[in-house]
């Protein structure tokens, strides 16, 4: 059953067709990769299933229910978490209240009047916060400020900040860019061990390894359309794949 | 000021803002609350030597203090600069002198009119100006406060009584006190009069509490999520936070902040006025968080009282003052200072006022505080070395 139903999104910015006409279905607890080159409209399709923007045409269906027309948080606390492409993390705070909110925001909802308690008095948000954290390896800098840190270990703290949360419906933008191997690597593995949760996944990746190592379906995309979709030994060989890919990456 | 200036002041000290937030036990917080209160209450002492002991001055320092710490909750907490908190000041002091008039010359009725008075006003400005971020929002409050500037001039006189401002009279029913006795009566707190030493006492219980409750409030899940608001609000939508009743709080909580320091300045000196609001005010408050340290709990005061005792001293200072402090030197030169300093003293004072706040911003951008944390790494530093 598709957790995630996308029919006919277009979306133009000025005279550029970004999307044009995406159909895309995405299977509950599968990983769904979305390939193809820059400027293909990848971003821009999790961008309409977010609430950061509004599909000129076409539907966008979560778990029977459509996610056009409302808020970000609202999706949210519907179960869609995202990474974003360029990580969006709270740079002025430390790792561990960096994953703290999340976790706040899925145990009371979008908007609760707390302003009595102390913050590290709620043991299990602190105690679930920290297992995320452990998980995704930051655990030894989590009073470092998240400002401070690498590139890609922004990316694991968002990634964090999501899993904290954890959603039916997971967004990761190119979740490995500015990762080293090892690091990559490690990511690959965790996203592997957090799909035996059975947490779908959407993953727009550029890094081939990481695409055929997770993904149970792929997506290709060019020009704002959907030119190929089905597993991953059909897409590698598909020639209108390796077309729309001349110049770009090697498949 | 840019929006880029706005925004570097914004993040001053973020990085002293982080310690404040999860590191902080609640042992230490307590022990720096008592340590806060304990100074409060002794300022009339510890202060006397530098000549700043009496009440007139250290009610200020409280008040302005309470005005700033609210402010802080809004700017320095959740990163929205409002030039117009002065409208919530005023709104408090003649809902304060609304109550001695009409009710009773207690004090506590008028405090608690003051705070929910400016908590109502605050709602409505907020519920608009929040639509907006950045230099919008600062500019649509301060559009209201002067609006509510001039309205307390014009149309709304007869609740403000417009110039000559709103004041005591003999034949104001004061339906709670019983007969009048001759002459103006004097602000009580339950039978005791509130002018001179008690009055500050009164002003300085209600610093201690509000610095307790913005310290509550800091280290609550409703401070860290005002926090985060302040560091990347889109990541908090998509994180499922609704962030416009998290603002809206912080907007009103420092409202109510606002009009209990407008009513104070009506308990020790029963009269409010519309130059209250003016934006000079509401920009002062500015300066004091930023200059004492913005986010910190402690700063917002620090800055409070530095200004006004500072504008207590520079404005007091005349030409006559001058000359008898640059008396040692030949007569050419006396006059040549005198001269020279004369624009920043006085009437002035704001000159020397500006050059300062320039200086912090350039090279302190955390105000005071970041000053106080640097010298205290420098002497932990130099005392290890030599440890070891
Ligand atoms: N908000 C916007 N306004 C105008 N044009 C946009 C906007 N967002 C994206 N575009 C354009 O739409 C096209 C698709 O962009 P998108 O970011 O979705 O590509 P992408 O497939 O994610 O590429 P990449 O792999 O480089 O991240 C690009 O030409 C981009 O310039
Ligand atoms: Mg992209």
């Amino acid at each position: 059953m598709a957790i995630l139903d996308v029919q006919g999104v277009c979306k133009d910015f000025g005279g550029l067709r970004a999307l044009n006409q995406v159909n895309l279905q995405v299977r509950e607890g599968s990983v769904h990769a979305i390939i193809g080159p820059n400027g293909a409209g990848k971003s821009t399709l999790l961008n309409c299933f977010v609430g950061r923007l509004k599909p000129d045409t076409g539907s966008v269906t979560f778990n029977g229910k459509s996610l056009l027309g409302i808020n970000p948080h609202e999706i949210n606390q519907a179960g869609v978490a995202r990474v974003f492409q360029t990580p969006e993390i709270f740079a002025d705070l430390s790792l561990i209240e960096n994953v703290k909110i999340p976790a706040f925001a899925k145990r009371d909802g979008a908007f609760r009047l707390d302003l009595w308690s102390r913050t590290d008095s709620h043991a299990e948000v602190r105690d679930h916060a920290e297992a995320v954290l452990e998980d995704v390896g930051l655990a030894d800098k989590r009073h470092m400020h998240a400002g401070s840190l690498s590139r890609g270990d922004k990316r694991r703290l968002e990634l964090a900040m999501c899993l904290v949360q954890d959603p039916k419906l997971l967004l990761l933008d190119e979740p490995t860019a500015g990762m080293s191997r090892a690091d990559t690597n490690a990511t690959i593995d965790l996203l592997q061990r957090i799909g035996e949760r059975g947490i779908t996944k959407i993953v727009i990746e550029h890094d081939m390894t990481v695409v055929f190592t997770l993904a149970h379906t792929i997506s290709v995309m060019a020009q704002g359309a959907v030119i190929a979709e089905g597993e991953p030994e059909a897409i590698k060989g598909n020639p209108r794949v390796q077309e729309a890919y001349l110049g770009g990456a090697h498949l | 000021m840019s929006a880029a200036t706005v925004d570097t002041l914004r993040r001053g000290n973020a990085a002293a803002s982080v310690p404040a937030g999860d590191t902080a036990s609640s042992r230490s917080d307590h022990i720096k609350f008592a340590v806060f209160a304990i100074a409060v209450l002794t300022m009339p002492v510890w202060l006397s030597p530098i000549g700043a002991g009496y009440p007139d001055l250290v009610q200020k320092f409280a008040i302005f203090g309470i005005f700033a710490i609210g402010f802080n909750i809004l700017f320095g907490l959740t990163g929205y600069l409002s030039f117009g908190h002065a409208a919530f000041l005023g709104v408090g002091s003649y809902a304060a002198v609304w109550s001695f008039k009409l009710l009773t010359m207690n004090v506590v009725p008028a405090m608690i009119f003051g705070v929910l008075a400016s908590g109502v006003f605050a709602l409505l400005i907020g519920y608009v100006s929040l639509r907006r971020t950045g230099i919008y929002f600062s500019i649509l409050t301060l559009a209201f406060a002067q609006m509510s500037y001039n309205l307390a001039y014009s149309v709304l006189t007869p609740i403000t009584n417009g110039e000559t401002g709103l004041q005591l009279a003999l034949h104001d029913p004061r339906v709670l006190d019983g007969p009048a006795e001759a002459g103006l009566p004097t602000t009580t707190l339950f039978g005791m009069e509130t002018i001179g030493y008690p009055g500050f006492y009164v002003c300085a219980v209600m610093l201690i509490v509000a610095y307790y409750v913005a310290m509550r409030i800091t280290r609550s899940p409703f401070g860290m999520t005002l926090r985060a608001i302040k560091s990347n609000q889109n990541r908090m939508n998509y994180t499922g936070f609704n962030t416009r009743p998290y603002t809206l709080a912080a907007f009103v909580i420092s409202g109510m902040y606002a009009g209990l320091a407008g009513s104070l300045m009506a308990v020790v000196d029963p009269l409010a006025g519309a130059e209250r609001m003016q934006w000079t005010a509401s920009g002062e408050v500015v300066l004091m968080t930023i200059l004492g340290g913005t986010g910190t709990l402690l700063g917002p005061v620090l800055g409070a009282g530095i200004i006004k005792y500072f504008e207590n001293i520079f404005s007091a200072f005349n030409d006559q003052v001058l000359g008898r402090i640059f008396d040692f030197l030949p007569e050419v030169l006396q006059n040549l200072m005198v001269t020279l300093v004369h624009p920043f003293v006085g009437e002035g004072w704001h000159l020397t006022l500006g050059v300062v706040f320039m200086l912090i911003v350039i090279f302190l951008p955390g105000g005071v505080m970041e000053g106080i944390g640097r010298i205290s790494a420098r002497i932990s530093r130099s005392r290890s070395n030599r440890s070891s």
